[in-house]
């Protein structure tokens, strides 16, 4: 086994998933048995080559820094679950 | 024929000549929707009050004596993924059910300027992560052609809508196969263009470096037709690439005399039914006939590319989809006593079961001390793959390949098992890694089912493929067939 029980639950920590016991219980044998498919990598010697986080070549694309009209607050909030004075409002932090 | 079994190019010129009104052609697919949707269930939201006033507009135009553009006062419907203002998004998941979204994405904005109507929002995999459309978390999508098998997936609203003649075209978005598999389940033309050649600005991402949008329509024409309408350098996307965008159209010849088709020879291997093997050869045959040069050849590396892929892209959906936490939209669990529990209970209850899946897999694949094994280690395996093809592709003109391994399969077939599911991708996911277009089409049937041939190319040379496609459609008859519904008169 690649994944112990441990793992998934420090996962589902760095995720911010809250896991039945039942899921963790499923995503442990599956996340193993995935990973064991995609051990198969290892067969290739991938020593000099490159890593491609893009297929499409592209650089910086930049442009000038002008002042331009963005979405109104209101409508930027009209989906918010919880508002108050043009503000999102969340439970207590600290 | 039925109005709604007709392509946009002919219901163009319907409409030019006044043969029928914009107004008409809407309600009749409205009409249509209603018939079928108990069955088919392509759709998660319908805009009939929207989409009748649009034809109306169209229709004051045609009054005034105005010439139409192509896709003006054709009705079309967009996969849930891509944001339409005033018009909920869901992405088929809970966490987005009720989402509203403040602007149009680029490609719904430059439909809505060409004048096609939306007459709605079409259903997915959740997130469009799936195969089958059977991870939505609204309802499952029925394939037209045997109401008791999947559509496939992630598009499968797109695909059966177009099937079924709910829509002249609609859009869809292939990350690792999700126009293309779906299309070929369904009998429909489809295609992935490429990487950057259509903007993702308002598509809700999953995977950014594979995501692309594309159309599914009846035909080949059609297709082309809907390219012109939305391909094209936009600034709103930074991947965007800004290239010379050709007239789509002028690729329509019939004719592949002395074109170049290669047969990666892994791709016809294991795992590949025996009869969909066999509608595939027999296209092959076609085109040769036709005149096209076929010839076997080799990519060493595809059978890396589903790992490959079912590493890079829920890592990438890992990160995409931190954003759903509750706090600026979409879902918000109740009751919790501080935000951390609020993250977690809201993602707890907002995702399904396949999107916990892959998110799970991603953040493992990139967290600390696995990032080199897993993610890197990937990357360094999309350039082999990568590479394969710029080798083949210097050689030969196209490639030809199956889109799918199989027909649609039985529902609940391999929903029980993610691996069983992810393979039934094997066709489709190198090309996403290697960011090149591919387009499948009807070429023929197997027990009844349509099986799709996938051409893939050459970076931002959709118009070749169209032109084989288009030489194969006017040579062949697959595309004129259609799904008969129990009960309904032929």
């Amino acid at each position: 086994m690649k994944i112990s029980r441990k793992d998934v639950e420090h996962v589902a920590l760095l995720a911010r998933l809250e896991l039945t016991e039942e899921e963790i219980e499923a995503y442990t044998g599956q996340l193993d048995s995935i990973l064991e498919y995609a051990a198969m990598l290892n067969r290739l010697d991938t020593d000099n080559v490159e890593p491609t986080a893009h297929a499409v070549p592209l650089h910086n694309v930049l442009r000038t820094d002008e002042v331009r009209r963005s979405i109104e607050r209101e409508k930027a909030l009209q989906n918010a679950p919880d508002s108050e004075d043009g503000f999102f409002r969340v439970p207590k932090i600290v | 024929m039925e109005l709604t079994a007709k392509s946009a190019a002919e219901l163009h010129r319907l409409l030019e000549n006044k043969e029928i009104s914009a107004s008409e052609l809407t309600k009749a697919y409205l009409e249509r929707i209603n018939a079928l949707e108990d069955k088919v269930k392509a759709f998660v939201t319908l805009t009939e009050d929207s989409a009748l006033k649009q034809a109306a507009e169209v229709d004051s135009k045609l009054g005034r004596g105005d010439k139409l553009g192509p896709l003006e006062g054709i009705p079309m419907a967009l996969k849930d993924n891509m944001c339409t203002e005033g018009v909920r998004t869901t992405c088929s998941s809970k966490i987005l059910e009720n989402f509203v979204p403040p602007y149009n994405a680029t490609v719904a904005e430059r439909l809505r300027q060409a004048g096609a109507i939306m007459l709605g929002k079409l259903n997915m995999d959740e997130f469009a992560m799936g195969s089958s459309t059977e991870n939505s978390a609204f309802h499952v999508t029925r394939n037209p052609w045997d109401l008791e098998r999947v559509t496939g997936g992630s598009s499968g609203g797109s695909a059966a809508a177009v099937a079924a003649d709910q829509a002249v075209f609609t859009l869809g978005s292939d990350t690792g196969g999700s126009i293309r598999q779906p299309a070929a389940f369904c009998g429909v033309v489809g295609l992935k263009p490429t990487y950057g050649a259509v903007s993702r600005y308002g598509l809700i991402a999953y995977a950014s470096s594979l995501d692309q949008i594309g159309p599914f329509t009846k035909d080949v024409r059609d297709n082309a037709l809907v390219m012109n309408a939305i391909a094209g350098h936009d600034p709103k996307d930074s991947t965007s690439v800004p290239y010379e965008k050709p007239d789509y159209t002028e690729f329509l010849v019939n004719d592949i005399k002395g074109l170049k088709i290669g047969i990666p020879r892994e791709y016809f291997g294991q795992g590949i039914d025996a009869e969909v093997d066999k509608v595939l050869r027999q296209a092959i045959e076609t085109l040769k006939a036709l005149g096209a040069e076929v010839e076997e050849c080799s990519m060493p590396h595809t059978e890396y590319a589903m790992p490959a892929y079912y590493l890079i892209a829920p890592a990438e959906a890992s990160s995409n989809l931190a954003r759903y936490d509750g706090v600026r939209y979409g879902y918000r669990a109740q009751e919790a006593e501080d935000i951390i529990s609020m993250f977690k209970k809201t993602r707890a209850e907002g995702f399904g079961d396949e999107v916990k899946r892959r998110i799970m897999l991603g953040t493992y694949a990139l967290s600390a001390g696995y990032y080199d094994a897993y993610y890197l280690k990937a990357q360094k395996v999309r350039t082999l793959i990568k590479r394969d093809f710029d080798r083949v592709l210097e050689k030969y003109d196209v490639l030809l390949v199956p889109t799918a391994p199989t027909v649609a399969f039985k529902f609940g077939e391999k929903s029980t098992d993610p691996l069983a599911m992810y393979l039934s991708d094997v066709c489709t996911v190198p090309l996403n890694l290697a960011g090149l277009p591919g387009l499948t089409l009807p070429a023929g049937f197997a027990g009844g089912m349509p099986v799709g041939l996938q051409l893939m190319g050459k970076p931002f040379d959709e118009g070749t493929l169209y032109r084989v496609a288009y030489t194969f459609e006017q040579n062949t008859d697959f595309h004129k067939a259609k799904p008969a519904f129990p009960g309904e008169v032929a």
